[in-house]
């Protein structure tokens, strides 16, 4: 599977990334690479075989509901870039009406 | 005694970059559960040590902060990602170290320095306080120069903790009480496509060999194995850490932690530009990987059938156990190569791991040990694989026959040829 530099565009858009012409090319290169050699995988025969997302078995775990010690509000914001008021302080996130 | 940790479990009050711009300035205001075991058992922790960005290598030439160097000869990598770990300990920096092996970063940094690295089974130390990379195969694991300490280092890191929801329920083994019981009877499998591959360095494939007579010569049974999925395994792992990665790396976006692009017009334009300025282009390229594996239209043809490789994976493994105790190989097809040698190419690179992977898929338990040097004086490791929760065992194995193999060289480091 060939990647090209729209896909690669896409795939940066999806990913919150934005990459130089340069880069796209580049990418797009290595990118398509790495598939060529990932498509043994999608030629092999594997109708009856179950995925594993996990490989140990695993149960849900639980526990009682009940409030514990926890990190502090001034703790849990000391690494923020920005907080205002106890918030973590983002830009705007809607335009101005 | 002395530990050199990882820089991607965090430390209250200390600095952790996980070797990435993108957490300029991030000072955790918690302790991971290794680092607290760690305090607890009275270890000091002496530094934090470099590592390839969010451990996403196998050279350690992709931390944002340079490049680590082998001790063997200071122009070749340490391997990676836990290639400053490795370093130190083979360096004598400090005796112990901490690593984390998601498809075999800390076996082939072992190898490639000389050292003793252990990949726990998933689940028995805690990644409570680990920043993630792939979830479903991150594991932490020690570093040591003998195969006692490293036994040790484990029995104080490991066990249950409630903070992790993948930690393994169950009481941990004292392993050291174990050591010196013996390989007579054993059953050792070689998987042969990997002693003799292509690609594998002759002086890797020779020493290798010797460690096989040696241990015949303490009584194991030898015999030979194929694992035929194993061939698959690399492909289905660069699609299954590639997805987990994307996803676990969305979190780094600017708002909680690290770097923050100024001036952003809105937050989308603010998520982009941090993650533009704060990841390194592997990080980078996994993110796209994993983002495509996982998109619509694409998601059964990869992702799904990695998954599905993953179950072959790990249905060879078991039909191999009921032949043998334990399976063996080298670590990495090479000795340490050259800085810059393979940057250009991520493939390359990635071909590295191809002995590693399938333990990480399968969940379960590998340790590589020092065997010796190969015919350009670099060390080789050799690969001691089984089951999940068979540490004890391999740490048996690895003793005896270190105890056969006798004292390793150290680095010529300080001016010795």
């Amino acid at each position: 599977m060939a990647l090209d530099r729209e896909q690669v565009a896409h795939v940066a858009r999806l990913a919150r990334l934005s990459f130089t012409d340069e880069e796209l090319d580049r990418f797009a290169h290595q990118l398509s690479d790495i598939l060529a050699y990932a498509d043994q995988v999608t030629a092999l025969a594997t109708e009856d075989v179950q995925p594993t997302s996990h490989a140990l078995p695993l149960k849900n775990v639980f526990r009682p509901d009940e409030i514990g010690p926890c990190l502090p509000q001034e703790k849990a914001l000391s690494t923020a870039p920005e907080v205002e008021e106890g918030r973590f302080k983002v830009p705007r996130i809607m335009e101005e009406p | 005694m002395p530990l050199a940790l990882k820089d991607i479990l965090c430390i209250d009050g200390v600095r952790t970059t996980a070797g990435s711009k993108i957490l300029e300035g991030y000072v955790p205001p918690y302790d991971s559960t290794v680092v607290k075991k760690l305090r607890g058992a009275g270890v000091p922790i002496v530094g934090k040590a470099n590592l390839d960005e969010f451990a996403m290598g196998s050279s350690t030439e992709n931390s944002a902060y340079g490049p680590s160097r082998n001790p063997w000869d200071l122009a070749r990598v340490p391997g990676g990602s836990s290639g400053g770990s490795a370093a130190a300990v083979s360096a004598g920096f400090a005796p112990l170290g901490i690593g984390t092996d998601t498809g075999g970063s800390i076996r082939q940094p072992a190898s490639l320095c000389g050292v003793v690295g252990v990949k726990p089974t998933y689940g028995l130390v805690s990644r409570y306080g680990l920043l993630a990379f792939a979830s479903s195969l991150d594991q932490v694991g020690p570093f040591a120069r003998t195969v006692e300490d490293a036994a040790l280092l484990l029995e104080a890191i490991a066990g249950h903790d409630r903070m992790d929801a993948t930690s393994i329920p169950e009481e941990v083994p004292p392993y050291v009480k174990g050591l010196e019981s013996g390989v007579k009877g054993l059953r050792v499998g070689v998987v042969s496509d990997w002693v003799e591959g292509e690609g594998v360095q002759p002086g890797v494939t020779e020493r290798v060999r010797a460690a096989i007579e040696s241990l015949s010569s303490l009584g194991a049974e030898i015999g030979e194995i194929s694992l035929p999925s194993f061939r698959y395994a690399l492909s289905a792992y660069y699609l299954i850490a590639p997805a987990e990665c994307s996803s676990n790396l969305a979190r780094y976006d600017g708002v909680r932690w690290g770097l923050r692009a100024p001036e952003a017009k809105d937050v989308v334009e603010m998520n982009v530009r941090s993650r533009t300025a704060g990841f390194g282009d592997e990080v980078k390229r996994r993110i796209m990987l994993g983002t495509y594996a996982l998109s619509a239209g694409y998601y059964d043809a990869y992702y799904g059938k990695a998954q599905q490789v993953r179950t072959l994976v790990i249905r060879d493994f078991e039909k191999a156990y009921e032949r043998f105790d334990v399976l063996l190989g080298p670590t990495s097809p090479t000795t340490a190569f050259k800085i810059g040698e393979k940057a250009d190419d991520p493939l390359a690179m990635y071909l590295n791991d191809v002995f590693t992977i399938p333990s990480n898929l399968a969940g379960a338990a590998a340790i590589s040990l020092p065997c010796g040097l190969a015919e350009d004086g670099l060390p080789v490791g050799l690969q001691l694989l089984g089951p999940p929760m068979s540490e004890g065992l391999l740490f048996k194995v690895a003793y005896a026959y270190e105890q056969a193999r006798g004292p390793v060289d150290a680095p010529p480091l300080w001016g010795r040829s």
